[in-house]
């Protein structure tokens, strides 16, 4: 019986018939399942569903199920609220988590339905004719300087500020060296490298082996401050401030000292073992003047980079990206409450924060009243599952969106929720060098690179369909989206009509 | 705005002169850069008063003299020239500074040395709040903060590595520092001249005794702050100081649950 | 709550009830009464230029109507001739208008769209004094009333031998806008708003006004959700959809209607935590404070804040109890100065005799001395 008289969540069962006792199951295991007394043995309490000895055990000899207790059926006390009271009253601390929320919370892109051309519009076909999904990420002037310098020549009189170019309006959300290994950190390199896009190091800094993607990598500057040196600061196409992250808006970061190991260590300098703490604010930046402070200081450091501020979407979070853009930002990262996370406390995961569909209607919505909506270039974030989302997202007012969860689950992850553990069986989400080990960064690349060009094959697919053979038509035109099923006041915030209007 | 022709003189000695009076920052900063381009060892400053960025992201063995009270985030992300001012300072000195000098011969505000990496500070008078927050130390980089006075609250919050030293002059009976003295502290070493109440210490942090490692380091730095600031320390000893030190590397290893 | 400000108003609403107040601010007080000129505050204000974004700024300056000492001076914008008739009824009704005139005011690029600005010099009509027990609180109401009922006005000064000066634009082109310089007063102070809601409102920059309290604001009232409704039980309409507004009616509640000593006001709006309370060896002190804290714990504000404000005869700078914003004070002689960053002191005053951080919570006040 476990400490928290909590039953086992899952069952793991070996057909023993079929076992060859290869004990690959033994091996693959991150968190210690498995072993060895006669035959192979499982200690159920300690599975995290995460699949690796499924995938890896060469006779198909496991299968692990949820543990079918029968719980008496209450719609108010669900039984995850019960484990958790229970898990609680084991220890007075408060529950950890990983990833993003798990809650049936109402997501606002499966009400969207898209628009496509019929008879009154041509629609487009992708195969045979141009499609263009190139982005620009930055400032841009509100209008352009153009002088005359012979006859009917002309040239810019003015330049425009400094941009990062995109191939495609993807890009990989930042996720820490500490959290993830680093091997996930050079599959995402190479594959953002490959992808004419950038990734995002993150709040842990950047291992000097990557130095060398810099025209791929966008660096973070977190309230913690990891690695953050000039170097670094150069080291990357834009600097990111990150305020803010979707699965915990408001609070700070906690890497446990199990994943601070030797190199992580040394990129973050802190000591070994130790854990990492990024405090809930930065603490210089207190009041919107401030972040245009930091702002203006990384600008003077870096000879003008873009910067662009991370924050996640809160109830006013309109007004604070107004703010963001009137203090110098070139891009604002929005990422909304459905965001994941190495570790949060599972309370803030599940219920603080906003959708980044609403967040990003409001935001983009503000910024055109204001007319400052060219000053920055808005990124959504946050629970993007697919091309439809892309879609979406992109239609409400996004420039581009980040992928980090799905990117995590090309490279094998199964959603456990387990990354706090330090004990990811698939290598991602750990710094065990036996685990870390095995994911190929090669091979991740690949994965990733297959993923983002699926999903830039289907948005093409749908802006063909929508009449449209460039990415900024559909940027901001909500006009293209219906609801379905929303109530009204949503579908009001979101400036979307219902479908049949 | 204040934006007017910036005048720079070079004698002898490789120096240049600036009259920074109603120059606007970014004209300033870029004018600094280009001269330490051009091979200058010395700039010097005159009639600077509330230009932001002064020394910002510079990587150069250059040494700044600023005549005047220069503003905010001075030598942020400067890695390796000495800077120094003849006046009070603002608010984000040496913010994520990584390398170089800062020497401040008057007080300096809130925020001073955040996330720092390397490096000195040295501050002849009282500092704000948040002084020295989560600095950190790896290797052979170790930055280090010295207060000649006072300090306000939140002195050492993070701490992660470095050496953070408040010596409490002028402060007349009244606290060296503020409350919550290293809260969240889970590495490097305050040294505090005078007495801190336990009601004013962060959890995570214990009063410890003097070796002979820290006499010597203290008798180091009060004799470089010295020298470098001009503060009358006279009488200042070692053993006038207390260590406060975090008791463990993982203060909130038993705030979870899984 | 309705706002009466008519179209122009509404495309910049946000259904938002916390806009933060970001910005710069600088004051001074010549407590032996000595009258400077406007051009002082506006030099002061100029240096800390990067803290706002041009979308307001402001400046209230105190002595400056020596010749209407004794009437209220009511500064208020009009969108149009319209709502300046209705205004001017309703003020006739009870009020006695000894003088009306257009604020001066010089053409400024980056200045643009000014709302009609006029002043009304004005005092009581006998048969009010009688009526009313307190002609304060009139005021008060009357300025609520304005601001609530008649379309495209706004009353943003009412206070005596006083007046607020704001505009969509940078601080230093407000104060020349409003001819500043042309103005002596032994108190000024000065706001460079950097906000991001309201931004093209002109009543939305600071200082916040109620009868003699002017209140320029730095950091974002997280509690203010329940100030405003403290305050409303009082009869204080928030409408301006800016946290300061909740901190002027704090101080004219506390202050001039409870009574309460100012730096004591000071103790509920930035109260000492309970563990230095609880740790006082002062038994008398201990008992006051835990005593504020109950009554008015509805009145705590929190969230990061340094505000300057002035009053009849004085000036106060106060920061929020753990000094999240910056406020830096400094003395020559009999004047105090207090701003949110020292270079914008010394531009105007280049060797105090002593420059100082106030503490978290800890008022710095300047007072008008006995006879000045």
């Amino acid at each position: 019986m476990s400490a928290n008289m909590l039953p086992s969540e899952f069952v793991v069962n070996v057909d023993h018939e079929r076992c060859r006792r290869c004990k690959r199951c033994i091996l693959n295991c991150g968190f210690g399942v498995f072993d060895f007394q006669n035959m192979t043995t499982a200690d159920s309490s300690k599975c995290v569903a995460c699949h690796r000895c499924v995938v890896f055990c060469p006779e198909e000899a496991i299968t692990v199920t949820q543990n079918p207790l029968a719980f008496r059926e209450n719609a108010s006390w669900s039984v995850g609220l019960r484990k958790q009271i229970w898990k609680q009253a084991g220890s007075s601390g408060m529950i950890l988590t990983g990833m993003g929320t798990d809650l049936p919370w109402l997501n606002i892109f499966d009400h969207l339905l898209i628009d496509a051309c019929q008879v009154t519009n041509p629609s487009i076909d992708p195969l045979r004719e141009p499609m263009e999904l190139r982005t620009y990420l930055g400032r841009k002037p509100d209008r352009l300087e153009v002088s005359e310098v012979g006859d009917g020549e002309f040239k810019l009189a003015s330049p425009v500020a400094d941009n990062i170019k995109l191939d495609i309006p993807i890009m990989f959300s930042g996720m820490s060296y500490g959290s993830v290994s680093l091997n996930t950190h050079r599959a995402l390199a190479i594959a953002a490298e490959r992808l004419g896009t950038v990734m995002n190091t993150g709040e842990g800094g950047l291992h000097k082996e990557l130095y060398p993607y810099a025209d791929h990598i966008i660096v973070q500057c977190a309230s913690g401050r990891f690695g953050v040196h000039p170097e670094y600061l150069n080291a990357g196409v834009a600097v990111e401030i990150k305020v803010g992250q979707g699965a915990k808006p408001g609070i700070g970061g906690h890497l446990p000292g199990e994943k601070i190991g030797q190199e992580v260590s040394g990129t973050r300098m802190i000591p070994v073992g130790t854990d990492a703490l990024s405090p809930a604010p930065h603490h210089d930046i207190y009041s919107i003047e401030d972040l245009r402070q930091l702002i203006y200081a990384l600008k003077e450091a870096t000879g003008y980079k873009p910067i662009s501020v991370k924050i996640a979407c809160v109830h006013n979070v309109a007004a604070i990206a107004s703010g963001i853009a009137r203090a110098g930002a070139d891009i604002i990262y929005l990422d909304g409450f459905r965001g994941g996370t190495g570790a949060s406390p599972a309370v803030v995961r599940d219920h603080v924060g906003i959708p980044i569909e609403i967040a990003i209607a409001v935001v983009d919505r503000q910024l055109r009243s204001e007319g400052i909506r060219n000053w920055v270039s808005l990124i959504a974030a946050g629970g993007v599952r697919s091309s439809a989302d892309v879609v979406k997202a992109i239609a409400l007012g996004a420039d581009a969106v980040g992928i980090g969860t799905a990117a995590l689950i090309a490279m094998g992850c199964r959603l456990c929720q387990k990354c706090y553990t330090g004990n990811c069986s698939w290598g991602i989400a750990t710094q065990r060098p036996e685990l870390v080990g095995r994911l190929d960064p090669e091979w991740g690349a690949e994965r990733l690179v297959n993923l983002v060009n699926s999903w830039s094959l289907e948005v093409k697919e749908v802006l063909g369909a929508l009449g449209v053979n460039a990415i900024e038509s559909l940027r901001g035109n909500r006009e293209r989206l219906r609801t379905l099923g929303l109530d009204e006041m949503t579908a009001d915030i979101l400036d979307v009509k219902p479908a049949g209007r | 705005m204040m934006i007017a022709e910036t005048e720079a003189k070079r004698d002898e000695a490789g120096t240049a002169t600036i009259e920074a009076d109603g120059v606007y920052y970014r004209v300033l900063n870029e004018r600094v850069r280009a001269l330490l381009e051009d091979g200058y060892d010395e700039i010097v400053l005159n009639g600077v008063n509330g230009q932001r960025y002064i020394g910002d992201g510079l990587s150069s063995a250059a040494r700044i003299v600023i005549n005047g009270v220069p503003g905010n985030d001075l030598g942020a992300f400067m890695n390796g020239p000495t800077i120094e001012v003849n006046d009070n300072a603002q608010d984000g000195v040496g913010n994520t500074m990584n390398s170089g000098k800062i020497i401040v011969k008057g007080h300096a505000g809130d925020v001073v040395g955040y996330g720092m990496r390397g490096g000195k500070i040295f501050i002849s008078g009282d500092v704000g709040y948040r002084v020295g927050i989560h600095m950190k130390s790896y290797k052979e980089q170790v930055p280090v903060i010295v207060a000649g006075g006072r300090a306000g609250d939140f002195f050492g919050e993070y701490m992660a590595g470095g050496i953070l030293v408040l010596i409490g002059l002028g402060s007349d009976g009244q606290p060296v520092a503020g409350s919550y003295v290293g809260t969240g502290m889970h590495g490097g070493t305050l040294y505090v001249r005078g007495e801190v109440d336990d009601s004013q210490l962060g959890e995570e942090v214990r009063v410890f005794d003097l070796d002979d490692g820290d006499r010597a380091l203290l008798g180091r730095l009060l004799t470089e702050f010295t020298a470098d600031t001009g503060a009358d320390t006279e009488g200042v000893v070692p053993e006038d100081f207390i260590k406060l030190q975090p008791y463990s590397h993982r203060p909130y290893g038993n705030m979870y649950v899984y | 709550m309705q706002l009466a400000f008519g179209d122009g108003f509404d495309k910049w609403r946000v259904d938002s009830s916390h806009v933060p107040a970001a910005c710069g601010l600088s004051g001074l007080i010549c407590q032996d009464g000595r009258m400077v000129g406007g051009d002082v505050i506006i030099e002061s204000m100029k240096v800390i230029h990067d803290r706002g974004n041009g979308l307001g700024g402001g400046f209230a300056g105190y002595g400056i109507y020596p010749r209407h000492s004794d009437s209220y001076a009511i500064h208020i914008m009009f969108e149009d001739a319209a709502g300046k008739a209705s205004c001017e009824e309703l003020l006739e009704q009870s009020l006695e208008v000894e003088a009306a005139e257009e604020i001066p005011t010089r053409p400024v690029p980056g200045i643009v769209d000014p709302p009609l600005l006029w002043r009304y010099f004005a005092v009581p009509r006998r048969e009010l004094a009688v009526a009313e027990p307190d002609i304060d609180d009139f005021m008060v109401r009357l300025v609520m009333r304005i601001n609530t009922t008649v379309p495209g006005t706004f009353v943003f000064s009412s206070g005596k031998n006083m007046g607020v000066f704001k505009a969509v634009g940078f601080a230093e082109d407000v104060g020349e806008f409003f001819r500043l310089p042309d103005y002596t007063g032994y108190t000024w102070i000065g706001h460079g708003r950097f906000p991001t809601n309201t931004p093209g409102w002109w009543g939305g920059a600071h200082p916040f006004n109620i009868l003699d309290w002017a209140v320029v604001h730095n950091g974002e009232i997280s509690s203010y959700g329940i100030n405003k409704r403290y305050l409303e039980m009082f009869g204080y309409e928030c409408t301006l959809l800016t946290d300061t507004e909740v901190m002027a009616y704090l101080f004219d509640l506390l202050v001039r209607k409870h009574g309460l000593p100012l730096p004591v006001a000071c103790k509920v709006l930035a109260a000492p935590f309970w563990k230095d309370i609880d740790s006082d060896e002062d038994a008398r002190e201990k008992e006051l404070y835990e005593s504020l804290r109950m009554t008015y714990a509805s009145a705590l504000v929190n969230g990061p804040f340094a505000v300057i404000v002035g009053y009849s005869r004085g000036m106060l700078g106060l920061n929020d109890r753990i000094k999240l914003r910056p406020l830096v004070a400094a003395t020559m002689g009999d004047t105090l100065y207090v701003s949110s960053e020292e270079s914008a002191i010394r531009q105007v005053c280049p060797r105090p005799d002593r420059v100082w951080a106030p503490r978290a919570g800890e008022p710095v006040i300047g007072q008008l001395k006995g006879d000045a």
